[in-house]
């Protein structure tokens, strides 16, 4: 019974690790057609600005939970003012410019902060459950995810902000018609998939490890995670990071991590051969 | 024959200085050097297997390492179990054109998409290279051939002469035999674009719906051409691992993917020339930001593609052709109008 609930935990933990880390993505993708090849960066952003406010003392909370968020949703407004706003609507010149920039970012944080790992440390110990032993972080993390993920549902769902980017993103023309300052929009709606991206980042950073290459191990499953999930971001966030959280944690129990995450990216390849549109293009049609 | 010459001129002066880069190099350049160019020129061979894929074929392959790593690894993995390198030189070659031929079933006769062929092959490309970094430790091997995981696989034997395997290739030779494999794939790909395949080929770039109302087959012909660029890279891959003697699982990671893309966007991924310049100029470029401390290569890199997408979107070769070409043109030639002038850059 007690294996039973640390393995139930190791399921959800998969899950909700990559749903974390495919939100922001798929909020500006979802709403904007925009993938931000640079969406790896942008968490690695969030967790150096974390590891930076632990070092000068701020509270550990506040630096996971408020700094990241805050300083990697200003870096995202700017980049959609400089670079990203030139591209709309040409999805493939997008990705080869936040390709460009996440090379970009890499080497300014690897010119910063050197090549090696910062860390953080972890602010909740181990919790037991019967005669195991469990991360309690790993609860906070899972947390945290639906959290977030409930926040980004009232967010779009019930505030003016969210009618109007809701609005924006179905019908641009017909909503400026109206009076929206569509380019706000689309730069309000960029900050705030940055600042989730950032949130990530930051939540991540006392498990992960901070260095300036860790992007790239994120980018690859939140890409596939958005493009699985298809053009609804949350719905098609949840419905996918449970397929591959769970397909990844079954071959990582079979095998290992290393062929979990093989298994996970095989999972994606065959699942856009079968859906190119993604979960969301056949099911739940519609949804958020 | 001066008919052919006159409409060819731009490609004989290509073959010309080609030669004479061949024949001169090796006397001209110290030996150090010399090895730097022969990694350029395998560069600029992988970089014509992108551009005819990208640039003519119209395929956003964002995976293309996983080509040229595992012509890397065929190679290195075949020669030290067969000790002669003949037969390994095609199977670095054939491999990785098998795995192009398999995705390409798979992507387009499924009629997926711009972005999600970006999608899978970058996946693809992710697969290997966790796979390939993972196997560290004696018990991962095929045949003799420790695979090493993330320390790559070193003392990999140099090219010898086919059937003589204890007549390897020197420095000299190795230069050689690229500069003439380069040529030789340039060369092929631009006799290849002429035949009713590429202009079919391109034509599917235009207007893949069309080209399928006329009658012919997009599917197969987008599949026989990204088997070609799969091989090419192969053959890059295979060159790249003797060059070198060793190969490791960097081959397979994104980084060298984008590379290949930097180097085509930088000089124009709809030309063939453009692509090789951008190889050269840009593996030089990494070369002389490695011997700094400042500026990191990454902070380079990502900044030319950044600007070249939102400033030169062709790239260099297809700017200078199209613009300053015709602008020096009318400069020579007062009486020509401008409208002609116009005419002419579109054409």
């Amino acid at each position: 019974m007690d294996l039973a609930v640390v393995v139930g935990i190791d399921f959800i933990y998969a899950v909700a690790t990559l749903a974390l880390i495919s939100i922001g993505l798929a909020i500006v993708f979802g709403m904007m057609r925009i993938i931000n090849l640079a969406h790896g960066e942008f968490m690695v952003m969030g967790s150096y600005s974390a590891a930076v406010a632990v070092h000068h003392h701020v509270n550990i909370w506040i630096a996971i939970l408020i700094v990241p968020p805050v300083v990697v949703a200003a870096i995202g407004a700017i980049i959609e003012r400089v670079i990203i706003r030139r591209l709309y609507g040409r999805m493939v010149e997008t990705m080869l410019a936040t390709w460009g920039l996440s090379l970009f970012v890499v080497g300014i944080l690897t010119m910063v902060f050197g090549d090696i790992t910062e860390g953080v440390p972890t602010p909740i110990g181990g919790i037991t459950i019967g005669s195991y032993q469990a991360s309690g972080y790993s609860l906070f993390v899972i947390a945290m995810s639906i959290v977030t993920i409930a926040g980004v549902y009232l967010v779009l769902r019930t505030s003016r902000l969210g009618l109007l980017a809701r609005g924006t993103m179905q019908n641009a023309e017909m909503a400026a018609a109206l009076g929206v300052d569509t380019s706000r929009i689309y730069a309000v709606t960029f900050a705030f998939g940055a600042a989730l991206a950032g949130l990530a980042g930051g939540i991540l950073a006392p498990v992960s490890g901070v260095f300036p290459n860790i992007g790239g191990s994120y980018i690859g499953r939140a890409f596939i995670t958005v493009i699985g999930g298809g053009p609804a971001a949350l719905v098609g966030t949840i419905s996918a990071s449970t397929l591959f959280g769970v397909i990844n944690q079954l071959a990582t129990f079979a095998s290992n991590p290393v062929y979990g995450e093989v298994a996970l990216l095989a999972a994606a390849i065959i699942l856009i051969r079968l859906l190119p549109q993604g979960i969301t293009g056949r099911y739940f049609r519609g949804s958020l | 024959m001066t008919r052919f010459l006159r409409e060819n001129a731009a490609l004989v002066a290509v073959a010309i200085a080609g030669i004479a880069l061949l024949i001169g190099l090796p006397l001209v350049l110290d030996l150090y050097t010399l090895l730097q160019v022969t990694l350029y020129v395998i560069y600029a061979i992988l970089a014509l297997s992108l551009a005819f894929i990208w640039g003519y074929g119209g395929i956003l392959c964002f995976g293309h390492s996983v080509f040229f790593g595992l012509g890397a690894y065929g190679y290195a993995v075949s020669v030290i179990n067969m000790g002669d390198s003949t037969l390994p030189f095609l199977i670095a070659i054939a491999l990785p054109a098998v795995l192009a031929a398999a995705l390409g079933y798979f992507m387009f006769y499924a009629r997926i998409s711009d972005v999600y062929v970006g999608v899978i092959t970058l996946t693809v490309t992710l697969i290997f290279y966790n796979v390939v970094n993972s196997t560290a430790g004696p018990q991962y091997h095929i045949g003799e051939a420790l695979l090493g995981g993330f320390n790559g696989m070193p003392n990999v034997p140099s090219l010898n002469i086919p059937f003589q395997p204890d007549n390897t290739l020197e420095p000299a030779g190795m230069f050689v035999l690229c500069m003439a494999l380069l040529l030789i794939v340039y060369f092929g790909l631009h006799i290849l674009l002429r035949t009713r395949f590429g202009r079919v080929l391109v034509a599917v770039r235009e207007n893949e719906q069309r080209v399928e109302f006329l009658g012919y087959d997009s599917r197969l012909h987008k599949l026989i051409a990204f088997s070609i660029g799969g091989a090419i890279a192969g053959l890059a891959g295979c060159l790249f691992t003797a060059w070198g003697n060793f190969v490791s699982p960097t081959a397979f990671s994104v980084v060298q993917s984008a590379q290949i893309i930097i180097w085509l966007m930088v000089g124009g991924a709809g030309t063939l020339l453009g692509p090789v310049i951008g190889a050269v100029a840009i593996s030089w470029l990494t070369v002389q930001i490695g011997t700094q401390q400042t500026v990191n290569a990454n902070v380079v890199l990502g900044g030319i593609l950044l600007v070249f997408v939102l400033l030169v979107p062709k790239g260099v070769a297809p700017m200078v052709t199209e613009r300053l070409v015709p602008w020096f043109v009318s400069l020579r030639r007062p009486a020509a109008s401008p409208r002609n002038v116009a005419g002419e850059s579109k054409a």
